[in-house]
């Protein structure tokens, strides 16, 4: 693997929630977590709603106030202290290209933003030069500089989205379902513009989808998170050809191929009932309990992840 | 296959907003036979969920059909009463919706609400009805039905309430089930339970299911046939196998190049340029041809007739309609 851009230390992000009148408990969205990103590298970061993996991508960024564990960036600590200085390095683009964009703001202040508050840009002409620049960069024309975000449409709202998370020249960008919101002729679009700013801009992404044939197609590595835990991380071909651990295995042989054949001739494995309630957690392993596989040890313990060999790494008791 | 169960024709259904008319759907014939799984593929705006309401006649207050027809066991039901209708849904046909976070009402309990539907459709009451309830939720799968028919729906799990949604479309076992986007809202996992009881109600039932999806995998999965919509009309039709494997219509053609398969993973995807179609200001031709690679002249200003790929295929296209019209030129 190249040199190691983002290292993620025993993360933890717990929010309080209320119980009765003054007793909260802790919600563990997520506990626990460890991984590494390396230069240019694409992570897939998959997972059920409410798994966790949202929260993960904003906690890295410290968009929320991480509750244990450290974040390094280039081998830096990332701190309260020097989080603005780091945001210029590491951006995000988010889910919904309809709410994360000011209706009030034209597309040229929208990008513009992040070059004022980081005071990037020496005048008015640098200004509308770099703007006008990454606009090009994204697809774009000149002359939707001075238009709103309602008229545009969900694939170019998205591409106005990475356009800002651009402007500031970051190594590191937090994809959140950056193309879930979009019609599936236009997803490809995007993913190819995802890919190809990659190649020419060496930006890193962490990908965080739900859509397991993107997150395959797009990440070089995948990580799969189920209730706040990273239950396995593999190389992209690996994971998809030869998944270990039980949650990995049943989740792709839910996805349905586009290939009648295929899908057909595959064995679905159905999982019993829903992911529980992060307030419920099952005691040591999250998942035990839709697990067909599940022993008395995977009650009492949870399972730490331990490579398997060439960087597969797998927490489970039983496989 | 025996006699036809529903035969759309010709079906023109158009909006009237303030901005002008809006045609959703212009011309949509098909037909569905008992014990089929047709899909309906398009993308937003395709006019997918308009031709499955219609059938339902559920439009929106400015909605209305404004041609074709709509033959049920050979009836038209564009001329039945709205008192006929109530009784052709639900009884005759039901849907469930992509939603099933607002498609119950949550001051209700799920019981009565299941309830409702089996006295309105059947002669069944009180205890009689009840039992149907339990039956009804124990079929699709829910555990403790005796229990969760006292229960409101915000108790419940997104995928429960798509059970719940199920359970009254089937509660009086129609010949037909329109499921719009069942499975769009819900993960994974959860999408694979819901299918497979879809699947393995209709394969007890024997009911006909109309799947309305932009999924193609989900289609790939369910579907004997494949309805391909675009800007509300058909593009393309076919088994399942021809339309995957064989398409002839350039936007199925780029669709299926569009999206990650198996077999691309390390190649770039080929997108389809452009943006969907603007159904306030259909072209004049084609309605795919602004964003069509292949387009030619004719494209712009002719909207293309169907013409049969084989017995199994039939296709609006004009580079299909050009090569079987040089086909016949070379062999004269």
């Amino acid at each position: 693997m190249s040199e190691t851009l983002v290292e993620v230390r025993n993360l933890k992000q717990y929010f309080p929630v209320k119980v009765g009148f003054v007793k909260t408990i802790p919600l563990k969205a997520v506990d626990d977590i460890s991984f590494t990103i390396g230069k240019g590298e694409t992570l897939g970061l998959v997972g059920e709603s409410g798994c966790g993996k949202t929260t993960a991508g904003r906690s890295i960024l410290r968009l929320y106030k991480p509750t244990g564990g450290e974040v390094i960036f280039d081998g830096e600590l990332i701190t309260d202290s020097n989080i603005t200085r780091m945001r210029k390095k590491m951006q995000m683009v988010f889910q919904d290209p309809y709410s994360s964009l000011d209706p009030r703001m034209t597309v040229e202040d929208i990008i513009g933003e992040p070059l004022d508050v980081h005071k990037l840009c020496a005048n008015r002409k640098e200004r509308r030069e770099r703007i006008l620049e990454l606009m090009e960069i994204v697809g774009l024309n000149a002359e939707h500089a001075t238009r709103y975000a309602h008229e545009f449409s969900g694939g170019q709202r998205q591409r106005i989205g990475i356009a800002r998370a651009l402007a500031v020249r970051p190594e590191f960008i937090v994809c959140d379902e950056p193309v879930s919101a979009l019609d599936v002729s236009i997803q490809a679009q995007v993913i190819n513009m995802f890919e190809e700013l990659q190649d020419k801009l060496g930006v890193a992404y962490l990908f965080i989808a739900h859509d397991l044939l993107v997150v395959h197609h797009i990440s070089k590595r995948i990580a799969v998170m189920y209730l706040g835990k990273i239950v396995e991380i593999a190389d992209a071909d690996e994971l998809n050809g030869h998944p270990i651990h039980p949650y990995t295995e049943s989740l792709l042989s839910a996805v349905p191929i586009p290939d009648p054949d295929v899908t057909r001739a595959r064995k679905r494995i159905i999982l019993e009932g829903d992911v529980p309630s992060p307030l419920k957690r099952p005691s040591g392993c999250p998942f035990r309990t839709r697990c067909r596989y599940a022993t008395e040890q995977c009650a009492e313990e949870c399972p730490t992840l331990t490579d398997r060999g060439g960087g597969h790494e797998v927490a489970c008791w039983v496989k | 296959m025996s006699e036809t169960l529903l035969n759309v024709q010709n079906l023109h259904t158009s909006f009237f907003t303030d901005n002008g008319e809006v045609q959703a759907v212009n011309g949509v014939s098909f037909q569905l036979n008992p014990g089929e799984i047709l899909g309906i593929v398009g993308e937003s705006g395709s006019g997918k969920s308009v031709t499955a309401y219609s059938i339902m006649q559920i439009l929106a207050d400015t909605g209305r059909i404004t041609e074709g027809k709509i033959l049920f066991k050979g009836e038209d039901l564009t001329t039945w009463s709205e008192k006929k209708m109530q009784s052709f849904r639900g009884k005759n046909c039901s849907i469930i919706f992509q939603d099933p976070m607002t498609s119950l009402n949550p001051v209700f309990t799920i019981g009565s609400q299941l309830k409702e539907a089996v006295v309105l459709h059947t002669n069944r009451r009180g205890a009689e009805a009840d039992a149907r309830v339990i039956e009804l939720l124990e079929a699709v799968g829910i555990n403790e039905p005796e229990k969760r028919m006292k229960q409101y729906p915000f108790e419940h799990s997104g995928g429960m309430r798509q059970r719940v949604m199920i359970a009254m479309a089937l509660a009086c076992e129609p010949d037909i089930l329109i499921a719009d986007e069942p499975t769009t809202a819900l993960d994974v996992t959860i999408q694979a339970q819901i299918l497979e009881l879809i699947q393995s109600l209709q394969k007890k039932m024997g009911m006909a299911v109309i799947l309305v999806t932009h999924d193609l995998g989900v289609i790939a999965d369910m579907c004997d046939n494949i309805v391909v919509m675009y800007g509300g009309r058909i593009c393309e039709r076919g088994t399942a196998r021809e339309i995957f494997y064989n398409p002839k219509h350039e936007y199925t053609k780029g669709l299926l190049r569009s999206i990650p398969n198996v077999n691309n993973m390390k190649e770039r995807l080929i997108p389809i340029e452009g943006t969907p179609i603007n159904m306030l200001n259909l072209p004049k031709g084609c309605a795919f041809c602004p964003r069509c690679d292949a387009a030619m002249k004719i494209c712009l200003q002719e909207v293309p007739e169907e013409i049969v790929i084989n017995e199994d295929h039939k296709a609006a296209c004009w580079m299909n309609i050009k090569a079987a019209y040089e086909e016949v030129s070379r062999n004269e």
